[in-house]
């Protein structure tokens, strides 16, 4: 039976019952970590996953950093300082988690679920009353192809069993536990997330899909995702979904690192919908190598509080970079989103395109970074941050910062802030669409950069959701 | 033979905007089948009757009311009346990025003809409109408005209008900044528009327009309010005497 548990496994659990797989034979050691995190806590969890040696001792110092290092003095301090750290669970395994009640589901949660026509089991799946969701058959023949083109693509946990020496390697190399608060706890209680490796030369024609299709796990509270991509190869990775994500975990703290060596391409794309009680904490940064490009594509339309700046680090020449944001803050939302670009080689070049609306009181924070080292000349890099304020409670702040130490270099920023056009309303008003239809229509219209380059089931359910945001009908 | 109701009565309009008074007294008839004219010089405010005719926000009806089809529409949203059967040619079309033409069309036109419309068939129409009014198919894609050049706002104005089938289109100043090819072209799209059942109010500066889309009644249009009507010779003789001549043959009546 264990020869083809690993069979399976070495193409990932894509909508399997992962239980099933990972734990069947763990099932005597029932562990649910007590609330506060302690040393003994990362240990168990660690233990129970089978770990080599080396990573329970990562574990461990970052436990040690994440202890020592204090809250972060910028961003949303209100927000962040109410965080009860000693009042959160850190490890659940999703066979124990125990089963909602549908009835306690949010109203609002089930209306959307309704207008946007979500199936009836991805419902129960997304709100957390059922730990698990069937696959589909279409994910068998996706299993094939990557297993014949030499694609590893597996969770995290299991990754870390079957490819020690590969991930070993490199986990942590592009951000240490060191880098930050968030990053330490992470790399102190990581669990689930998604390892891809691609061989290379070898392009995934059809992006890696990890969400709600796969399972719970993937959607844990501290995800750990690695991607690298050796030279040549292309892979798209995407995450989340935009339907509404409901979760009694408050505190999401997730870690993506990818690394795109010579000539490789990486996208990821990311779409949250958090439900509004959850801080979405995460740290994702790219190493970009000579005349590589990595892409993140990154939609924030859930949460109470997101902080999150996608970087590249460009380091060889000719490396490209593009970070095509948006965020979405409704009331009582905080989406303090962005990017970080750092030009440390010649003839490299980056983009941000960062667009967001805020509504009913929602905030939206802009925080960007565009550095170049010296002696990099040839750099360009070219921001555009757009800010839409869709009545008079609510709120927009741009903070860029720039730090260029090299002369030979063209960097352009550029920044507006609006409300919806009066003169555009009228206009397609008088052509029949109600007052909330055009609304919608010029928000499409404002996101659309970004809606163009999801896949089209995705941005057919974007423009849906923000219909119905519009109309008033979803809270 | 019973009396026709007017598809449009406006009755002693009074609209105002920023609590500027703009029309002073507008009284206008028109009937399915007809095609009017108002003319009048910039700052007359012609173009804020068309505004407030569709119900911009801005515009506000301070006496008076609009009727059409028989129904008061005076409080009415710029959506309900182009529901209804109203509709608008800009002057200046608005651009909306990221929206694309073919999206914005379809849409407005299923809102207005209250179902969806299947694609095919809306497709095999927009197609043909497009080809007569010489729209070239990359339109299609591009971002309403976005980047046109004036005679493209205009043409795509009209190929709106083609599809919508309004019961009375009004148009504002639809022929300035065209050539003649363009107006030509703009005019014959103008006329398809015309049925007995239909009515086209053509607001315009100049004559010239005229000469293509031939109305039957001419008003002109005066510090707010129409001074003068006749029939279509009268926008020759204004061509000929210009407007000033309207004033002066007013004044010794006291009206103004």
């Amino acid at each position: 039976m264990s020869a083809e548990l690993i069979q399976d496994q070495s193409i990932g659990n894509i909508g399997n019952d992962y239980s099933q797989y990972g734990f069947q034979d763990k099932e005597d050691y029932i562990f649910k970590s007590g609330r506060g995190l302690t040393e003994e806590i990362v240990r168990k969890i660690s233990s129970m996953k089978n770990e080599p040696e080396w990573m329970l001792k990562y574990r461990l110092r970052a436990l040690e950093i994440f202890l020592k290092k204090p809250m972060p003095k910028w961003g949303n301090c209100g927000l962040l300082d109410s965080i009860d750290f000693e009042n959160i669970f850190y490890f659940v395994r999703s066979s124990e988690r125990s089963e909602k009640n549908w009835d306690d589901v949010p109203e609002g949660i089930k209306q959307t679920f309704d207008r946007l026509g979500i199936p009836e089991a991805e419902r129960k799946f997304l709100a957390g009353v059922t730990a698990q969701y069937e696959s589909e058959v279409v994910y068998h023949s996706i299993r094939e192809d990557l297993l014949a083109q030499g694609v590893i693509f597996l969770d995290m946990d299991t990754g870390l069993r079957e490819h020690e020496d590969i991930i070993r390697k490199h986990f942590g190399t592009v951000i240490p536990a060191a880098d930050n608060k968030f990053s330490a706890l992470n790399s102190a209680v990581w669990s689930g997330g998604s390892f891809v490796w691609v061989p290379e030369g070898v392009r995934v024609e059809i992006p890696l899909q990890a969400y709600f299709r796969i399972n719970a796990e993937n959607m844990g509270q501290f995800e750990r995702t690695l991607i690298i991509a050796e030279p040549g190869s292309y892979v798209h990775y995407i995450e989340g979904c935009t339907a509404p994500t409901y979760s009694t975990d408050s505190l999401h703290s997730a870690v993506v690192e990818l690394i795109a060596k010579p000539g490789s391409h990486i996208r990821y794309t990311t779409i949250q919908n958090w439900s509004k009680n959850v801080y979405n904490l995460v740290t994702k940064r790219a190493v970009a190598d000579t005349d590589a490009k990595v892409e993140w594509v990154d939609g924030n339309l859930g949460s109470k509080l997101t902080m999150k700046y996608p970087a590249i680090h460009l380091i060889g020449e000719r490396a490209h970079g593009e970070v095509l944001s948006i965020a979405f803050a409704g009331e009582d939302q905080h989406q303090d989103a962005g990017a970080k670009m750092v030009h440390a080689a010649p003839n490299t070049t980056s983009m941000i395109v960062s667009k967001s609306i805020s509504k009913n009181g929602g905030r939206t924070s802009y925080r960007g970074l565009v550095k170049v080292h010296p002696n990099c000349p040839g750099s360009k890099s070219n921001v555009k941050c757009d800010a839409l304020l869709l009545d008079e409670k609510s709120r927009s702040d741009t903070y860029p910062t720039m730090e260029i130490d090299e002369k030979d270099v063209t960097i352009e920023h550029e920044a507006t802030v609006s409300k919806v056009g009066e003169e555009q309303l009228f206009y397609l008003m008088s052509r029949g669409l109600t007052q909330d239809e055009a609304t919608a229509m010029i928000i499409n219209g404002f996101f659309e950069p970004f809606t163009k380059e999801l896949p089209l089931e995705y941005a057919v359910e974007l423009n849906r959701l923000i219909q119905l945001e519009m109309s008033g009908s979803v809270g | 033979m019973t009396a026709k109701q007017p598809l449009l009565s406006v009755q002693n309009l009074h609209a105002k905007v920023e609590d500027k008074e703009i029309l002073k007294g507008v009284n206008l008839e028109i009937f399915p089948g007809e095609v009017h004219a108002i003319m009048g010089r910039n700052g007359s405010g012609k173009s804020t009757l068309s505004y407030t005719l569709m119900g911009h926000p801005r515009y506000i009806v301070t006496e008076g009311k609009i009727l059409f089809k028989g129904v008061d529409i005076t409080a009415m949203t710029p959506d309900e009346r182009a529901r209804s059967g109203l509709a608008l040619a800009f002057q200046y079309p608005v651009a909306i990025p990221g929206v694309s033409v073919s999206n914005f069309v379809r849409a407005s036109v299923n809102a207005v003809r209250g179902k969806d419309v299947p694609i095919k068939e809306f497709r095999t129409e927009l197609k043909e409109q497009m080809k007569k009014l010489g729209v070239a198919n990359e339109f299609l894609g591009r971002y309403i408005n976005d980047g046109f050049s004036g005679g493209e706002k205009k043409r795509l104005e009209i190929l709106q209008l083609a599809l919508l089938k309004p019961a009375l289109a009004v148009l504002d100043e639809t022929d300035s900044g065209l050539d003649i090819d363009a107006l030509k072209t703009v005019s014959e799209g103008i006329n398809n528009l015309s049925n007995p059942e239909t009515a086209i109010l053509l607001i315009t500066h100049y004559q010239r327009i005229l000469n293509y889309v031939e109305p039957q009644f001419v008003h002109v249009f005066q510090d707010g309010r129409i001074v003068k009507s006749g029939g279509g010779e009268l926008s020759k003789e204004l061509e000929a005497r210009g407007y000033d001549w309207v004033s002066q043959e007013l004044t010794p009546s006291g009206v103004s």
